[in-house]
C-alpha cells in the first residue's frame, strides 16, 4: 500500500515535470490576476495596502480553481483511472496520494509567488511570516477540498462552470481565517486562534475528503 | 443492515417501496394539504392582526412570520437531504436517492425566500437592501450550496449516478455548514461591530411568538407536500418501466 | 496445473440484468466461469458487453442480480487482487516512458509470472524500454497495455476488444498469450468480433443481441 502510494506521487511528479508548461500555468494566472488589481482600482498605496490580503487570497482560490482540472482529467481520459480504481488497495489512499502530488505541483509554486506578490501590494512585513503560515495549511485543504468537487464533475464534458459553484462556497472559511489572519497580523495583533483553527480545518479535511472523493470517482466511472 | 433491528429495517424497507409509498402518498397528501391551509390560515391571522405591534419596528417586523421560518426551513431541508442521500448511499434505497434530489429545489426556494425576506426587512432596519450580515451571507452561501447541488445533478445524464454525486455532495455541504457558519459569524463580528445585533432579539413576546411557531410548523406541512408531491412524479418518471406502474395505468384508464 | 493456481476459483453470474437509459440490456444472465475457462460475449454494438464487463468489473452497478467471486460478493472477496482489466483505453501515460508505465502498474497490483523485461520482450517490445509512449504506434500501444496483464499476478484477464488496432502478428502474439494464461488455470472474459482459435472446449459463448 506504501509503494503504491508512492509509485502515485512519483507517477504524477514525473508527469508535471514532462508538461512543465500546463503545470505553471495556474502561477501565472496568480500572477497576472493579482497585477489586474491595482490597474483595476488604482495604484494608491493605502488603498491597496488595505486590500492586499483579500487580493492576494481570492486570486490564489481562483488560481487553485484553475488547477483543479488537471487532477484527474487526463487519468480519466487515458483509462489510468479505471486502472487505479482497481487496484486491490484502497482508493482512498491512492487518491490522497493523487492529491499530495497536485499540492505539491499547484500549492507550493504559490507559497514561494504570493509573499512576493504582497510586497509589490504593499501588504505590511509583520504580515508576511503570516501570510506564510496560512499559505503552507491552507493551499493543501484548497486541494483537497477541491478533489471532491472534480472527482464530481470529471466525466462532464463542461464541467468547469459547475466544478466552481460546488468547491467555491466550501471554500469560504479557509478564506475567511486565512485572510483575517493575515490582516490582523498586519496590524499587529496576535492569531493564534484563527492559525489554530485553519491546522484544525487542514487536519479534518486530510481524514475526510479523500472519502467523498474516492467515492464520487467511482461515481463518475460509472 | 444487521446494527438496525429487523422490524425497523423491515417497516424501511415496506415503506420505501415504491408502489407502497405511491399509494401511501396518495392517501396521505389530502390530509396534509387541509392542515396545512388550516396551520397557514391561523398563523398568517394572527401573525398580521393578533400580533402586537413592536414598540421600535412598528409593524415592519411582521414580516418575520415569513422571514423565520423560511430561514428555518432552509437549513433542516439541507439535513433532510443529506439524511436521505446517506440512507440512500448506504442502503442503496431508490425513494432515499428520490428524496435527495426532490429536496433541492424547495431547499433552495426556502433559502431564496429568506434571503429576499430579509432583505425586504432591511430596507427599513438598515436603511439599505442588502448589508453583509452573518445571517444574511450564511443563507446566501447555503443558496450556493443547494443551486451546486441542483445544477450537477442536471449535468450528469444517468439519473442514478447523478443520484449519487448529489447525495455525496449533500453530505459534503452538511459538514461543512456549520464550519461555514460558524466562520461567517466570526468574520461578521470583526468587520461590522455591534451594529446589527438588534435585528436578534434576546426576548420575544408570547403574543407573537406563537404565531411564529405557528407558521414554523405550516411550512413544515407545506415542504412534506411539496416533497411528496415532487417525489411522486420523479417516482413515476423513473419507475416507468416497472410493473407497478404499467398495472397502475392500465386500472386508472 | 501450476501451483500459483492450485486452489479453484470461480466467477459466478446470477440473474443479472442492466438496464441503459431505460432500455433493458440484458436481464437474467447467470454464467459460471472456472479456471482454464474462456467467456466470449458476442452480441451487437450497443447489445450490452461492455455495460457486462464495466459490471464485472465494479465499474457500473447492475440493476438486479449478484456477482460472486469463489462464492463471495466482489467488494468481500479478493477480486480486485485476482483480476485485471484491458479495456477501450490503453491506460497507460503517453508522458511516461514504457518502463515508468509498468513500474505503475505493478505498484498498483501484485508482482506475477513475468519480470517487466520478460513481459517486455513477450510482447515483442524489448529494446522500447525507456521510449515514451506517445512515440510508439496504436498497435504497440495496445500490446503494452496487455503487458500489465504479465507483470501482476492475476487469475482472470477481462478484456474489452483486446484485437483492435493490432495487426496479424500482434493478434497471434495475444491468442498464444491467451493459450498460455488459460492452459496454466486462468480464467478469461473478452469481447471480441474476431473469431477466436482457441480450442472450443475452453470456450464457454453467451450471446447478448437482445431476444425481444
Amino acid at each position: 500500500m506504501i509503494s503504491a502510494f508512492f509509485a502515485i506521487v512519483r507517477r504524477d511528479l514525473i508527469l508535471a515535470v514532462r508538461l512543465r508548461a500546463e503545470a505553471v500555468n495556474p502561477v501565472f494566472f496568480f500572477i497576472l490576476v493579482v497585477t489586474l488589481f491595482p490597474l483595476g482600482i488604482g495604484a494608491e498605496t493605502k488603498l491597496l495596502q488595505t486590500m492586499a490580503t483579500g487580493i492576494i487570497w481570492v486570486s490564489a482560490l481562483r488560481a487553485a480553481m484553475l488547477s483543479l482540472d488537471s487532477l484527474f482529467r487526463s487519468d480519466f481520459d487515458d483509462g489510468s483511472l479505471e486502472q487505479l480504481l482497481l487496484s486491490p488497495h484502497p482508493l482512498t489512499i491512492l487518491v490522497f496520494a493523487k492529491i499530495i502530488a497536485h499540492w505539491l505541483v499547484t500549492g507550493l509554486p504559490l507559497l514561494i509567488v504570493a509573499p512576493l506578490l504582497a510586497v509589490f501590494l504593499g501588504l505590511p512585513q509583520q504580515a508576511l511570516g503570516t501570510l506564510l503560515i496560512t499559505l503552507v495549511l491552507v493551499t493543501p485543504v484548497l486541494s483537497l477540498i477541491g478533489s471532491i468537487g472534480v472527482a464530481l464533475t470529471v466525466g462532464l464534458r463542461r464541467g468547469g462552470m459547475i466544478l466552481s459553484l460546488l468547491v467555491l462556497p466550501l471554500y469560504v472559511p479557509v478564506l475567511i481565517f486565512a485572510s483575517n489572519a493575515v490582516a490582523m497580523a498586519g496590524n499587529g495583533y496576535a492569531v493564534d486562534a484563527q492559525i489554530n483553527i485553519l491546522i484544525a480545518i487542514l487536519l479534518l479535511s486530510v481524514v475526510l475528503a479523500p472519502l467523498p472523493a474516492a467515492a464520487a470517482l467511482k461515481m463518475s466511472m460509472s | 443492515m444487521s446494527f438496525v433491528p429487523a422490524p425497523i429495517s423491515r417497516f424501511f424497507h415496506r415503506m420505501a417501496s415504491p408502489p407502497h409509498f405511491y399509494c401511501l402518498t396518495n392517501k396521505l397528501l389530502p390530509w396534509l394539504t387541509v392542515i396545512f391551509i388550516l396551520l397557514l390560515g391561523y398563523g398568517l391571522y394572527a401573525g398580521l392582526y393578533l400580533a402586537p405591534t413592536d414598540y421600535q419596528q412598528g409593524d415592519s417586523y411582521r414580516i418575520i412570520y415569513v422571514h423565520v421560518p423560511a430561514a428555518w426551513m432552509s437549513l433542516f431541508i439541507y439535513v433532510v437531504m443529506a439524511t436521505a442521500g446517506a440512507i440512500g448511499l448506504i442502503w442503496r434505497i431508490k425513494l432515499a436517492d428520490i428524496m435527495v434530489i426532490c429536496s433541492a429545489p424547495i431547499g433552495a426556494s426556502f433559502t431564496f425566500i429568506a434571503l429576499v425576506t430579509g432583505s425586504l426587512w432591511g430596507k427599513p432596519m438598515w436603511g439599505t437592501w442588502w448589508v453583509w450580515d452573518a445571517r444574511l451571507t450564511s443563507e446566501l452561501i447555503l443558496l450556493f450550496l443547494y443551486l451546486g447541488i441542483i445544477s450537477l445533478y442536471g449535468a450528469i445524464e444517468d439519473k442514478r449516478s447523478a443520484s449519487r454525486a448529489v447525495s455525496i455532495l449533500a453530505l459534503v455541504g452538511v459538514v461543512n455548514i456549520p464550519i461555514i457558519h460558524y466562520s461567517v459569524e466570526w468574520w461578521n463580528t470583526l468587520h461590522q461591530g455591534p451594529t446589527v445585533t438588534k435585528i436578534d432579539k434576546p426576548s420575544i413576546h408570547i403574543d407573537m411568538l406563537i404565531p411564529l411557531l405557528v407558521m414554523a410548523i405550516a411550512f413544515k406541512f407545506y415542504h412534506l407536500i411539496a416533497l411528496l408531491q415532487a417525489a411522486k412524479v420523479e417516482l413515476l418518471k423513473r419507475e416507468q418501466n416497472s410493473q407497478w406502474v404499467k398495472t397502475m395505468l392500465e386500472s386508472e384508464t | 496445473m501450476p501451483d500459483h493456481f492450485s486452489t479453484r476459483q470461480s466467477l459466478q453470474a446470477r440473474n443479472l440484468s442492466c438496464f441503459r437509459d431505460d432500455r433493458l440490456l440484458f436481464e437474467g444472465l447467470d454464467f459460471t466461469l472456472e479456471n482454464s475457462q474462456v467467456l466470449l460475449l458476442e452480441g451487437k454494438n450497443g447489445s450490452g458487453k461492455t455495460s457486462l464487463l464495466r459490471i464485472i468489473c465494479g465499474f457500473r452497478e447492475q440493476d438486479d442480480g449478484e456477482i460472486l467471486w469463489c462464492g463471495n460478493a466482489i467488494e468481500d472477496s479478493d477480486f480486485f487482487a485476482q483480476m485485471a482489466y484491458v479495456g477501450h483505453l490503453d491506460g497507460v501515460k503517453k508522458e511516461l516512458t514504457v518502463t515508468e508505465n509498468l513500474k505503475t502498474a505493478l505498484a498498483l497490483g501484485r508482482p506475477g509470472k513475468y519480470s517487466l523485461d520478460q513481459a517486455l520482450e513477450k510482447v515483442h517490445l524489448a529494446g522500447y524500454d525507456n521510449s515514451l509512449v506517445q512515440s510508439l504506434s496504436a498497435g504497440q500501444k495496445r500490446r503494452l497495455s496487455l503487458a500489465r496483464l504479465l507483470i501482476s499476478s492475476n487469475t482472470l484477464w477481462i478484456l474489452d476488444e483486446p484485437f483492435t488496432s493490432l495487426d496479424k502478428d500482434g493478434i497471434s502474439l495475444i491468442e498464444s498469450l491467451m493459450h498460455e494464461h488459460i492452459t496454466a488455470g486462468g480464467m478469461i472474459i473478452l469481447t471480441s468480433h474476431h473469431d477466436l482459435v482457441l480450442h472450443e472446449s475452453y470456450v464457454q459463448k453467451i450471446n447478448l443481441s437482445p431476444c425481444h
